[in-house]
């Protein structure tokens, strides 16, 4: 009783009302619509409601013949979180530390801000325009390929700076270590300067500070900041279309055909196994670490 | 939007009644300052300012564009019948779209131009009476409908036609011929070892699939009874080579964006690849060399229509009518045509057109003086002939055409597959 009622004011549960209905009709709705049709039939114009499991036996089909090549879905699911990965390791590392400088190197207010704004700026031009814009820099007659052969570093161009797994993690960290820095950002900052300074004035290292104070300190906003890229990162197709020239798999690709394919119970099935899948990496991030009882 | 159109349809009744003929000379001033909408549902190529700006001032319709991919536009029109009043298909979607019940035979009998409508799509043939190839969903095959709504296609000419022919073109590999060395000549060039890393295809699967049977059949390793409809085992032999190919890094990208195959091409990415004819013109607009390469195997061909879904009905069934009859009436199949697209009504469009424009867009002769795009853009210097030559040589050239599969899933499904090793 004294837990929950930690969390619940009654006097002003109302207030969550809003927010509540907002996620009640276009999250719990749909998501409940969405696991009803990955059960129905299909044709080639119309979905059909039945209770057919078809859409799920045709994802794991060949997946349990073990002396055969990976099936595609295995494939595909490696092929995704192999990106996530990486790419959470990247991004958790420059975010930390592009973070820590924030807090604790930039002493005035205003030029956090600006510091700040800067790191938003991958969020300032479209999807399309980066896109095209990535060739100039690293395609096959890009600024780097060129510089480097004028430098005489290398003779021909490199083909895998673009439409590799290279340039899939390249543009994936590019985009999404913001996503780490906020939430880094303000756990930093709510440590109180006097533990820090305790810690100076009895003898602790910088390095010694980092890991004693401040990682423990930050956790939560690193398992926050763990959810939103791995969660974009796992329903990726765009990026990882673009960067990879469509020659790389991802699963969000895999639902975004189907649907332009009007297979509709068949991308609802996918979608049903990578929120299941989704799930499970958060359920054990959080394993970590009680988010709640850190905020 | 309904009740907006039942509104000003009551007004348009109620002036009219009490209005009526004694007061005909105020009847246009009214009508215009009441504008008819239409919505109109397509992909971007044949929607246009210019379009709508001509529209109005020869009808005084207003039209309301909403511009989809291919596949989106099918999937608005099963989905979402009512968030249009015509829409422009292609018409490798009909055997989704008819069966359906969500678009109406088009009356051809109130189509003006109807008996003018190039033979490739009423017989499937050239106006000259060369057969054109007609694997996949030809349209000449898809063209009638045994009723206006009876969801099935006839075999022989009737009133009722699926869709009423706006645009097409015969599609072929593009190349950069300054950084080519030996001619291309055959589909099966794609695969020639020395463009390793600098090819490039698209991934759309209905369409892929085409364009790598068309390479398979060139490069000799099987011979399709209908490239357009395969079966379960040749999907697999088609992919098979093509994943052979994707795993050894011959292809350099894959594109599903009109965009990307321009920049891929631009930026000497890519030497050679599937295309479409207003993505070379985007090409050369950018000072680079690119060339629309015909083969000797022929053409993939596309063609789109316009049809009216089931929800269009009385007063506004006659604005898209007039709307049908005024974009086949000339002025808009000139315009087509000067993009490098062919218009379904040759002989009006040819009212609109120079010589010299008729001469290099439609019969292959030189240019006499600078073709310029509709926006002024400049096309094709004096002496240059069109890739591929005149309309007979191109649309005669047709091997197979845009298809939906009775195997479509298996093919998607494959398609992912290849994407995936």
């Amino acid at each position: 009783m004294t837990k929950i009622s930690r969390y619940f004011v009654p006097k002003f549960s109302w207030l969550a009302l809003p927010f509540a209905a907002v996620f009640f009709l276009f999250f719990v709705i749909p998501l409940f619509l969405t696991i009803i049709v990955s059960f129905w039939d299909y044709n080639d114009y119309s979905i059909i409601p039945d209770l057919i499991f078809e859409n799920y036996v045709y994802i794991f089909e060949g997946c349990f013949q073990f002396d055969a090549d990976l099936c595609m879905t295995f494939k595909t699911y490696l092929s995704t979180l192999y990106f996530c990965l990486l790419t959470w390791g990247l991004t958790l590392f420059v975010g930390f530390f592009v973070a820590y400088f924030l807090a604790f190197y930039v002493k005035t207010i205003p030029i956090q801000i600006v510091l700040f704004l800067i790191c938003t700026i991958p969020f300032w031009t479209s999807n399309v325009i980066r896109m095209v814009s990535w060739i100039p820099l690293l395609g096959r007659h890009g600024l780097i390929n060129d510089t480097l052969i004028f430098l005489g570093i290398i003779d021909a161009p490199v083909e895998w700076f673009l439409y590799s797994e290279f340039s899939v993690i390249l543009a994936l960290v590019h985009l999404y270590t913001l996503f780490m820095i906020v939430p880094i950002f303000n756990s930093m900052i709510r440590i109180d300067k006097s533990i820090i300074e305790g810690a100076y004035d009895a003898g602790a290292s910088e390095i010694q500070i980092l890991t004693n104070i401040i990682i423990p300190l930050c956790k939560p906003g690193i398992v926050i900041g763990s959810i939103f890229v791995v969660t974009v990162v796992m329903g990726d197709f765009v990026t990882i279309g673009i960067m990879g020239g469509q020659q790389l798999a991802s699963i969000g690709k895999i639902i975004n055909t189907e649907m332009n394919y009007l297979q509709l119970p068949g991308a609802a099935a996918n979608a049903v196994i990578l929120l299941f899948i989704t799930i499970i990496i958060i359920i054990t991030m959080t394993k970590f670490i009680d988010i709640r009882k850190e905020l | 939007m309904g009740n907006k159109f039942s509104r000003r349809d009551t007004l348009k009744f109620g002036l009219g009644a009490t209005l009526g003929a004694t007061t005909a000379l105020y009847a246009p001033a009214v009508l215009s300052s009441d504008a008819p909408v239409i919505r109109y549902l397509g992909t971007a190529v044949n929607m246009g300012d210019e379009i709508e700006k001509k529209l109005f001032e020869d009808t005084g319709i207003k039209v309301q564009y909403i511009s989809k991919t291919t596949d989106e536009v099918t999937k608005s029109v099963l989905t979402q019948p009512n968030s249009f009043d015509i829409v422009d298909s292609e018409y490798f979607s009909l055997p989704k779209l008819v069966p359906s019940g969500n678009i109406l035979g088009m009356d051809t009998t109130r189509i003006k131009e109807w008996d003018n409508v190039t033979s490739i799509f009423t017989k499937g043939m050239t106006p000259s009476g060369k057969k054109v190839g007609l694997q996949g969903t030809a349209p000449s095959k898809v063209m009638y409908l045994t009723g206006a709504t009876s969801g099935k296609f006839a075999d022989e000419a009737t009133q009722y036609a699926t869709l009423i022919p706006t645009v097409y073109n015969a599609d072929t590999l593009g190349i950069r011929p300054d950084l080519i060395d030996a001619p291309v000549t055959s589909w099966a060039d794609l695969m020639r070892p020395e463009f390793k890393g600098k090819a490039a295809t698209l991934n759309i699967p209905s369409i892929g699939i085409m364009d790598a049977a068309m390479v398979v059949e060139a490069m000799g390793e099987y011979t399709y009874p209908d490239k357009g409809n395969m079966t379960k085992a040749e999907i697999d032999l088609t992919m098979k080579i093509f994943t052979e190919a994707k795993k050894a890094g011959h292809f350099r990208a894959f594109w599903s964006d009109f965009n990307e195959s321009v920049n891929l091409m631009a930026s000497g990415e890519v030497v050679i690849q599937s295309m479409w004819s207003p993505a070379i013109t985007a090409v050369k607009a950018q000072g680079k060399p690119c060339v629309y390469q015909p083969l000797k195997e022929g053409y993939r061909a596309w063609a789109a229509g316009f049809a009216l879904p089931k929800t269009t009905k009385g007063k506004q069934a006659d604005v898209v009518y007039e709307f049908i009859n005024w974009y086949l009436s000339g002025w808009v199949g000139a315009y087509l045509n000067r993009q490098g697209y062919y218009s379904a009504v040759l002989s009006t469009a040819k009212e609109y057109m120079s010589e010299n424009e008729w001469g290099f867009w439609m019969e292959g002769k030189p240019a006499a003086e600078d073709i310029l795009s509709p926006s002024g853009a400049k096309l094709g210097s004096v002496g240059e002939v069109r890739d591929g030559g005149s309309y007979e040589d191109r649309m005669g050239g047709v091997a197979c055409w845009n298809a939906t599969m009775d195997e479509n899933k298996y093919m998607v499904r494959k398609w992912n597959e290849m994407v995936a090793a």
